[in-house]
Protein backbone atom coordinates (compact mmCIF):
# COMPACT_ATOMS: atom_id res chain seq x y z
CA UNK A 1 0.00 0.00 0.00
CA UNK A 2 1.28 3.41 -0.81
CA UNK A 3 1.47 5.81 2.09
CA UNK A 4 2.20 9.48 2.30
CA UNK A 5 3.93 11.58 -0.31
CA UNK A 6 7.67 11.28 -0.81
CA UNK A 7 9.97 13.91 -2.16
CA UNK A 8 10.29 13.64 -5.89
CA UNK A 9 13.38 11.79 -7.15
CA UNK A 10 13.49 9.65 -3.98
CA UNK A 11 14.13 6.02 -4.80
CA UNK A 12 13.86 3.44 -2.05
CA UNK A 13 15.05 -0.04 -2.79
CA UNK A 14 13.68 -2.45 -0.22
CA UNK A 15 13.31 -5.94 -1.48
CA UNK A 16 13.01 -4.73 -5.08
CA UNK A 17 10.43 -2.13 -4.22
CA UNK A 18 11.02 0.98 -6.28
CA UNK A 19 8.98 3.99 -5.35
CA UNK A 20 8.84 7.25 -7.24
CA UNK A 21 6.84 10.37 -6.68
CA UNK A 22 5.96 13.07 -9.21
CA UNK A 23 4.00 16.31 -8.90
CA UNK A 24 2.80 18.28 -11.86
CA UNK A 25 0.36 20.97 -12.90
CA UNK A 26 -3.02 19.73 -14.09
CA UNK A 27 -2.67 20.74 -17.75
CA UNK A 28 -2.67 18.43 -20.76
CA UNK A 29 0.90 19.36 -21.66
CA UNK A 30 2.32 18.84 -18.14
CA UNK A 31 0.33 15.62 -17.87
CA UNK A 32 1.88 14.35 -21.11
CA UNK A 33 5.41 15.11 -19.87
CA UNK A 34 4.75 13.46 -16.52
CA UNK A 35 3.18 10.35 -18.08
CA UNK A 36 6.08 9.93 -20.54
CA UNK A 37 8.71 10.30 -17.84
CA UNK A 38 6.87 7.96 -15.43
CA UNK A 39 6.60 5.26 -18.10
CA UNK A 40 10.24 5.68 -19.18
CA UNK A 41 11.39 5.38 -15.55
CA UNK A 42 9.19 2.35 -14.91
CA UNK A 43 10.63 0.64 -17.99
CA UNK A 44 14.17 1.53 -16.81
CA UNK A 45 13.30 -0.01 -13.46
CA UNK A 46 12.11 -3.24 -14.99
CA UNK A 47 8.45 -2.87 -16.00
CA UNK A 48 8.21 -5.33 -18.92
CA UNK A 49 7.73 -3.58 -22.26
CA UNK A 50 4.80 -5.78 -23.16
CA UNK A 51 2.98 -4.41 -20.12
CA UNK A 52 4.01 -0.79 -20.29
CA UNK A 53 1.57 0.00 -23.11
CA UNK A 54 -1.40 -1.12 -21.04
CA UNK A 55 -0.08 0.78 -18.00
CA UNK A 56 0.42 3.93 -20.08
CA UNK A 57 -3.15 3.78 -21.40
CA UNK A 58 -4.74 3.33 -17.96
CA UNK A 59 -2.47 5.92 -16.33
CA UNK A 60 -3.20 8.47 -19.07
CA UNK A 61 -6.95 7.97 -18.80
CA UNK A 62 -6.85 8.37 -15.01
CA UNK A 63 -4.75 11.54 -15.20
CA UNK A 64 -6.80 12.99 -18.09
CA UNK A 65 -9.89 12.59 -15.91
CA UNK A 66 -8.24 14.61 -13.15
CA UNK A 67 -7.25 17.37 -15.60
CA UNK A 68 -10.59 17.47 -17.42
CA UNK A 69 -13.09 16.74 -14.64
CA UNK A 70 -11.69 17.13 -11.11
CA UNK A 71 -9.85 20.34 -12.03
CA UNK A 72 -12.10 21.56 -14.83
CA UNK A 73 -12.62 24.87 -12.94
CA UNK A 74 -9.07 25.15 -11.65
CA UNK A 75 -6.24 25.86 -14.08
CA UNK A 76 -3.66 25.71 -11.30
CA UNK A 77 -4.46 22.34 -9.78
CA UNK A 78 -1.68 19.96 -8.83
CA UNK A 79 -1.61 16.24 -9.51
CA UNK A 80 0.52 13.99 -7.35
CA UNK A 81 1.37 10.54 -8.66
CA UNK A 82 3.31 7.84 -6.82
CA UNK A 83 4.40 4.64 -8.51
CA UNK A 84 5.53 1.58 -6.60
CA UNK A 85 7.07 -1.26 -8.57
CA UNK A 86 7.82 -4.71 -7.20
CA UNK A 87 8.47 -7.97 -9.02
CA UNK A 88 4.78 -8.86 -8.67
CA UNK A 89 2.87 -5.60 -8.83
CA UNK A 90 2.88 -2.09 -10.12
CA UNK A 91 0.77 0.20 -7.98
CA UNK A 92 0.04 3.78 -9.02
CA UNK A 93 -1.57 6.25 -6.65
CA UNK A 94 -2.96 9.48 -8.08
CA UNK A 95 -3.94 12.30 -5.74
CA UNK A 96 -5.63 15.60 -6.47
CA UNK A 97 -7.61 18.20 -4.56
CA UNK A 98 -10.19 18.80 -7.28
CA UNK A 99 -13.85 17.86 -7.33
CA UNK A 100 -14.77 14.41 -6.04
CA UNK A 101 -16.39 11.81 -8.26
CA UNK A 102 -20.21 12.06 -8.17
CA UNK A 103 -21.60 10.08 -5.19
CA UNK A 104 -17.95 9.23 -4.37
CA UNK A 105 -18.21 6.37 -6.86
CA UNK A 106 -15.98 5.60 -9.79
CA UNK A 107 -17.85 5.54 -13.12
CA UNK A 108 -19.02 2.12 -14.28
CA UNK A 109 -17.06 2.36 -17.53
CA UNK A 110 -19.50 0.55 -19.77
CA UNK A 111 -18.38 -0.28 -23.31
CA UNK A 112 -19.39 2.35 -25.84
CA UNK A 113 -22.43 1.66 -28.01
CA UNK A 114 -21.10 1.39 -31.56
CA UNK A 115 -24.25 -0.06 -33.13
CA UNK A 116 -25.38 3.24 -34.53
CA UNK A 117 -24.92 5.41 -37.62
CA UNK A 118 -21.48 6.95 -38.13
CA UNK A 119 -22.87 10.42 -37.42
CA UNK A 120 -23.90 9.25 -33.91
CA UNK A 121 -20.70 7.41 -32.97
CA UNK A 122 -19.31 8.44 -29.58
CA UNK A 123 -16.19 10.64 -29.51
CA UNK A 124 -15.57 10.15 -25.81
CA UNK A 125 -16.57 8.18 -22.77
CA UNK A 126 -14.03 5.41 -23.34
CA UNK A 127 -11.73 6.33 -20.45
CA UNK A 128 -13.22 4.41 -17.54
CA UNK A 129 -13.92 1.40 -19.69
CA UNK A 130 -10.22 1.29 -20.63
CA UNK A 131 -9.08 1.78 -17.03
CA UNK A 132 -11.32 -1.04 -15.81
CA UNK A 133 -10.23 -3.34 -18.64
CA UNK A 134 -6.53 -2.76 -18.07
CA UNK A 135 -6.15 -2.72 -14.28
CA UNK A 136 -6.30 -5.68 -11.91
CA UNK A 137 -7.36 -3.67 -8.87
CA UNK A 138 -8.86 -0.21 -8.38
CA UNK A 139 -9.75 1.85 -5.36
CA UNK A 140 -11.02 5.36 -4.82
CA UNK A 141 -11.26 7.36 -1.62
CA UNK A 142 -12.09 10.95 -0.81
CA UNK A 143 -10.13 12.01 2.24
CA UNK A 144 -9.77 15.54 3.66
CA UNK A 145 -10.56 17.20 0.37
CA UNK A 146 -8.31 14.91 -1.60
CA UNK A 147 -9.18 12.33 -4.27
CA UNK A 148 -7.02 9.23 -3.91
CA UNK A 149 -7.20 6.80 -6.80
CA UNK A 150 -5.17 3.61 -6.79
CA UNK A 151 -4.53 1.53 -9.90
CA UNK A 152 -2.77 -1.80 -9.57
CA UNK A 153 -1.37 -4.07 -12.26
CA UNK A 154 -0.47 -7.67 -11.61
CA UNK A 155 2.90 -8.33 -13.21
CA UNK A 156 3.38 -11.95 -12.15
CA UNK A 157 0.37 -13.45 -13.92
CA UNK A 158 -0.67 -13.09 -17.55
CA UNK A 159 -3.15 -10.65 -15.99
CA UNK A 160 -4.87 -7.84 -17.78
CA UNK A 161 -1.84 -5.60 -18.27
CA UNK A 162 -0.64 -7.45 -21.31
CA UNK A 163 -0.74 -7.01 -25.02
CA UNK A 164 -2.76 -9.59 -26.95
CA UNK B 1 1.50 25.47 -33.60
CA UNK B 2 3.25 23.05 -35.89
CA UNK B 3 1.03 21.24 -38.37
CA UNK B 4 0.47 17.69 -37.19
CA UNK B 5 -0.32 16.09 -40.52
CA UNK B 6 1.14 15.66 -44.00
CA UNK B 7 -0.98 14.66 -46.94
CA UNK B 8 0.07 12.93 -50.14
CA UNK B 9 -2.08 11.80 -53.03
CA UNK B 10 -1.66 8.41 -54.61
CA UNK B 11 -3.71 7.17 -57.52
CA UNK B 12 -6.29 5.49 -55.35
CA UNK B 13 -6.24 7.32 -52.05
CA UNK B 14 -5.22 10.36 -50.10
CA UNK B 15 -2.58 9.27 -47.60
CA UNK B 16 -2.42 11.32 -44.41
CA UNK B 17 0.61 10.77 -42.19
CA UNK B 18 1.06 12.04 -38.65
CA UNK B 19 4.06 14.18 -37.68
CA UNK B 20 3.84 13.20 -34.04
CA UNK B 21 4.43 10.18 -31.83
CA UNK B 22 1.36 10.72 -29.64
CA UNK B 23 -2.28 11.54 -30.30
CA UNK B 24 -3.24 12.32 -26.72
CA UNK B 25 -5.33 14.83 -24.80
CA UNK B 26 -2.75 17.56 -25.49
CA UNK B 27 -2.93 16.86 -29.24
CA UNK B 28 -6.52 15.79 -29.89
CA UNK B 29 -8.07 19.15 -30.80
CA UNK B 30 -5.22 20.11 -33.12
CA UNK B 31 -5.36 16.68 -34.74
CA UNK B 32 -9.08 17.01 -35.41
CA UNK B 33 -8.69 20.53 -36.85
CA UNK B 34 -5.72 19.51 -39.02
CA UNK B 35 -7.67 16.50 -40.31
CA UNK B 36 -10.47 18.85 -41.28
CA UNK B 37 -7.99 21.07 -43.16
CA UNK B 38 -6.40 18.10 -44.93
CA UNK B 39 -9.64 16.39 -45.92
CA UNK B 40 -12.11 19.19 -46.61
CA UNK B 41 -11.25 19.25 -50.30
CA UNK B 42 -10.63 16.16 -52.36
CA UNK B 43 -12.62 13.01 -52.68
CA UNK B 44 -12.50 9.26 -52.26
CA UNK B 45 -10.65 7.14 -49.81
CA UNK B 46 -8.35 8.46 -47.09
CA UNK B 47 -5.72 6.28 -45.45
CA UNK B 48 -4.47 7.62 -42.13
CA UNK B 49 -0.96 6.24 -41.65
CA UNK B 50 -0.43 5.84 -37.89
CA UNK B 51 2.97 4.12 -38.09
CA UNK B 52 4.73 7.05 -36.39
CA UNK B 53 2.26 7.07 -33.50
CA UNK B 54 3.40 5.07 -30.44
CA UNK B 55 0.57 6.10 -28.19
CA UNK B 56 -3.05 7.13 -28.34
CA UNK B 57 -5.48 7.77 -25.50
CA UNK B 58 -9.27 8.03 -25.54
CA UNK B 59 -9.08 11.73 -26.49
CA UNK B 60 -7.01 10.81 -29.53
CA UNK B 61 -9.37 7.97 -30.36
CA UNK B 62 -12.28 10.41 -30.10
CA UNK B 63 -10.44 12.80 -32.43
CA UNK B 64 -10.05 10.07 -35.07
CA UNK B 65 -13.77 9.24 -34.76
CA UNK B 66 -14.55 12.96 -35.08
CA UNK B 67 -12.30 13.18 -38.15
CA UNK B 68 -14.31 10.40 -39.77
CA UNK B 69 -17.63 12.04 -38.86
CA UNK B 70 -16.64 15.37 -40.39
CA UNK B 71 -15.90 13.76 -43.78
CA UNK B 72 -18.24 14.07 -46.70
CA UNK B 73 -20.51 11.07 -47.17
CA UNK B 74 -18.59 10.04 -50.31
CA UNK B 75 -15.33 9.66 -48.39
CA UNK B 76 -14.03 6.77 -46.32
CA UNK B 77 -11.32 6.76 -43.64
CA UNK B 78 -9.14 3.65 -43.26
CA UNK B 79 -6.30 3.28 -40.74
CA UNK B 80 -2.89 1.78 -41.40
CA UNK B 81 0.32 1.02 -39.54
CA UNK B 82 -1.08 0.67 -36.03
CA UNK B 83 1.67 0.17 -33.44
CA UNK B 84 0.95 -2.27 -30.57
CA UNK B 85 -0.44 0.21 -28.04
CA UNK B 86 -2.55 2.03 -30.64
CA UNK B 87 -3.89 -1.30 -31.89
CA UNK B 88 -4.75 -2.27 -28.30
CA UNK B 89 -6.87 0.86 -27.78
CA UNK B 90 -8.81 0.22 -31.00
CA UNK B 91 -9.44 -3.42 -30.15
CA UNK B 92 -10.40 -2.89 -26.50
CA UNK B 93 -12.92 -0.19 -27.39
CA UNK B 94 -14.20 -2.29 -30.34
CA UNK B 95 -13.40 0.59 -32.69
CA UNK B 96 -11.74 -2.08 -34.83
CA UNK B 97 -15.32 -2.91 -35.88
CA UNK B 98 -15.92 0.67 -37.05
CA UNK B 99 -12.70 1.25 -39.02
CA UNK B 100 -10.80 -0.94 -41.45
CA UNK B 101 -7.39 -1.50 -39.87
CA UNK B 102 -4.35 -2.46 -41.93
CA UNK B 103 -1.02 -3.54 -40.47
CA UNK B 104 0.93 -1.43 -42.95
CA UNK B 105 0.34 1.35 -45.43
CA UNK B 106 1.36 -1.01 -48.25
CA UNK B 107 -1.33 -3.45 -47.20
CA UNK B 108 -3.91 -0.70 -47.17
CA UNK B 109 -2.82 0.41 -50.65
CA UNK B 110 -2.95 -3.14 -52.01
CA UNK B 111 -6.57 -3.38 -51.04
CA UNK B 112 -7.22 -0.08 -52.80
CA UNK B 113 -5.66 -1.44 -55.98
CA UNK B 114 -8.11 -4.33 -56.15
Amino acid sequence: MIGTAQESTTIRRTDMRIRKSTKFEATNISAREAICSMIARLEDNGLPREKSGAVEIALSEAINNVVEHAYSDDPHGTVHAVTELTAKYLTIEIRDTGRPYPDLQLPAGKPADLERPVSDLPEGGFGWFLIRELTDYLSYQRNKGENILILRFDLSMPGKARLP
Amino acid sequence: MEIALTSTLSEKAQIVSVNATRIDAAMAIQFKEDMRTETQSGEGRIILDLSTVDFIDSSGLGAIVAAMKQLGSDRKLDLAGLTPTVDKVFRLTRMDTVFNLFATLDEALEVAAK
